[in-house]
């Protein structure tokens, strides 16, 4: 009786998991059985197509290290004290997930735009958001953000309390404690924040459209630069696509190899 | 002499505590989980503030709340070995060591831990990772990472506990070589008291927060202040050398003199330890009767009425403690200085390696 409710059961478990993987994997086996690796080569040499991928790293990568270093100390806060209205507080850095990336934009615009509530502030110190590479930057951070900070936060909350004191009473002040055992400690949960947080930023889309736009070279991520060629050029289209898959796909497998390597590999309990 | 006085509300209880402890002196508090144990090694260590208190350790005041002195965990030069010893898992062994040596570089840091596991003998473990090590090894490294900085005063939480059973007699063994060597003032916390009686020069029940007695094992089994130090403090503790005996028994040779039989197997050095209500006491001269195989003749040192019980401090030579009821008691002649017969089952002296 046991063994054929397994039987029933497992297979129920089985075919869950295999239509979720052919559900999730189908559009991206599409995008490479439609795209030779020939076109893929050939469609980085259209125009634009590099200037796209070169801004997507660069803006990407640019705002994943602002998001790191000020994320970083700002989630040991929120995982190491206890204090009035902390609770809110992780509500609102997490708000972002939830706001459609469109929203997000015309907040950016409705704050630092031209007139935007910090608008003049802005302007003052001559820095161009609207329309530019800075604005572009601008938004994967806003975007990208909670996804670090929810992670390290959870990584730095799974930190044994006890080391960090043990730190302290061996001779370690704060700071110290911080960066000799509380972060290599949380090591794998900051790097999966980092990997999920990335990710995140080199998709993204429709924040950058609102607030940056679309211009090749200045603003044009390769998401944008996608969407610009999908009407005119599908085939374009495609084999971008195919490239943004193969970036981030490289990316996750060498954030994965690398928290499972032998340094890292050490503070996971 | 580390100096504690505290008082703090800590939760759902209240935390009072004053102590002493001289230098070269270790004092073990011992009582149940959720006593306070710990709490009072946080406040010493800085890592918890009190409401009020103070706390010193030689000339330096580590804490005074009266006059806002309150100085940080790491300047306290407190040495505290963690329950379950808080090593550091991204860290190797002689990593773990050094982590308190600032101020050299890398070499030097490295011979002075090695130097430090050496003295514990797990100098081949350097290069380990905590994960790998058993819980005497760790025992061992997190001990050596605490004397690493020259401590002003030990702290010790529950250093035995994360032994297993075997290799907890040994490990206790050692840790009393060290303590006895660093001359510094040391505060261990536990829930066994023949652990504290074992490793501490004097030992304060615990409870409620509070420290409701403070003496020597001896002392607490002999005259213990309520029904609850009685309970706790259960077992009286002697050491000697055991051998097996013709008769299936084991038999201790007891330090200071005298033979106890044992029903459980050992061999050499060993802690004894005896519940005082197993105890009952015959006159001086007595026949043996019955089938308690130990019959050990004891001077009466002095007797303490504890509720409706009467416990009797007898000298073996060393310290025994027998609880009877009142009327027996008034059978026989308790009277300091008098001889008496103890006896007690082999069955109900249960043995710890050394």
């Amino acid at each position: 009786m046991t063994a054929t409710r397994r039987g029933w059961f497992g297979a129920l478990l089985l075919a869950a998991l295999t239509v979720a993987l052919l559900f999730l994997t189908l559009p991206i086996v599409a995008i490479f059985v439609d795209t030779g690796p020939l076109d893929l080569v050939a469609s980085l040499g259209e125009e634009g197509a590099l200037e796209a991928l070169r801004l997507s790293l660069v803006c990407s990568a640019v705002a994943v290290a602002v998001i790191v270093v000020v994320g970083t100390p700002a989630a040991y806060l929120l995982a190491t004290r206890r204090f009035r209205g902390r609770a809110a507080i992780v509500t609102l850095v997490e708000l972002p997930l939830v706001l459609p990336p469109a929203v997000a934009g015309i907040g950016l615009l409705a704050a630092l735009g031209p007139n935007g509530l910090l608008g003049g502030l802005v302007e003052d110190a001559g820095v161009q958001l609207v329309l530019t590479t800075t604005g572009v930057i601008l938004a994967l951070t806003f975007v990208a953000a909670p996804f670090y900070l929810r992670q390290a936060q959870a990584g730095f909350e799974a930190v044994d309390g006890t080391w960090l004191d043990a730190s302290r009473t061996l001779g370690a002040g704060e700071a110290r404690t911080f960066l000799r055992v509380a972060i290599p400690a949380a090591g794998p949960g900051l790097i999966a924040g980092f990997a999920l947080s990335w990710g995140r930023a080199l998709g993204e889309f429709g924040a950058t459209l609102m607030f940056a736009g679309s211009f090749r070279g200045i603003t044009q991520t390769v998401p944008l630069a996608i969407y610009e060629r999908f009407s005119t050029d599908f085939t374009g289209a495609l084999a971008l696509s195919a490239v943004l898959v193969a970036v981030s796909a490289a990316l996750l497998l060498s954030v994965k190899l690398l928290s499972g390597s032998a340094w890292l590999g050490g503070a996971a309990r | 002499m580390l100096r504690v006085e505290a008082a703090t509300r800590l939760g759902a209880f209240a935390l009072d505590v004053a102590l002493e402890v001289p230098d070269g002196a270790c004092l073990a508090l011992a009582g149940p989980s959720g006593a306070g144990k710990t709490s009072v090694l946080r406040v010493v260590a800085g890592l918890v503030r009190p409401d009020r208190g103070r706390v010193t350790c030689g000339e330096a005041v580590w804490l005074d709340t009266e006059r806002g002195v309150n100085v940080a965990p790491e300047r306290r030069r407190c040495g505290y070995v963690f329950q379950e010893y808080a090593l550091f898992a991204h860290l190797r062994a002689w990593q773990n060591v050094a982590y308190p040596l600032r101020g050299l570089d890398r070499a030097e840091r490295r011979e002075r831990a090695l130097a430090l596991l050496d003295r514990f003998g797990v100098a081949h473990l350097a290069d380990a990772r905590p994960r790998t090590l058993s819980g005497g090894e760790r025992q061992r490294v997190a001990v050596a990472r605490a004397l690493a900085r020259r401590p002003a005063a030990l702290l010790l939480d529950e250093p035995l506990s994360a032994l297993d059973t075997r290799s907890r007699a040994a490990g206790g063994r050692e840790l009393a070589a060290v303590l006895a060597q660093t001359g510094v003032p040391t505060l261990l916390v536990t829930h066994d008291f023949t652990e504290a009686a074992l490793l501490g020069d004097r030992v304060g029940v615990i409870d409620g927060g509070r420290v409701i007695q403070e003496g020597t094992a001896a002392e607490l089994a002999a005259a213990p202040a309520s029904a609850f130090v009685a309970d706790f403090a259960g077992g009286v503790v002697l050491t000697g050398t055991a051998r097996p005996g013709d008769d299936g028994l084991t038999h201790v040779a007891l330090d200071g003199g005298g033979t106890v039989l044992s029903t459980e197997p050992g061999e050499g050095p060993v802690a004894i330890s005896v519940y005082p209500w197993e105890i009952a006491l015959a006159p001086a001269g007595s026949e043996r009767s019955g089938s308690a195989q130990n019959h050990v003749p004891v001077r009466v040192v002095s007797v303490t009425a504890v509720g409706n019980r009467v416990r009797a401090a007898l000298a073996a030579p060393q310290p025994l403690t027998a609880e009877l009821s009142d009327a027996s008691a008034q059978d026989l002649d308790l009277t300091p200085g008098a001889p008496v017969i103890a006896t007690w089952k082999a069955a109900a002296t249960r043995l710890l390696r050394l």
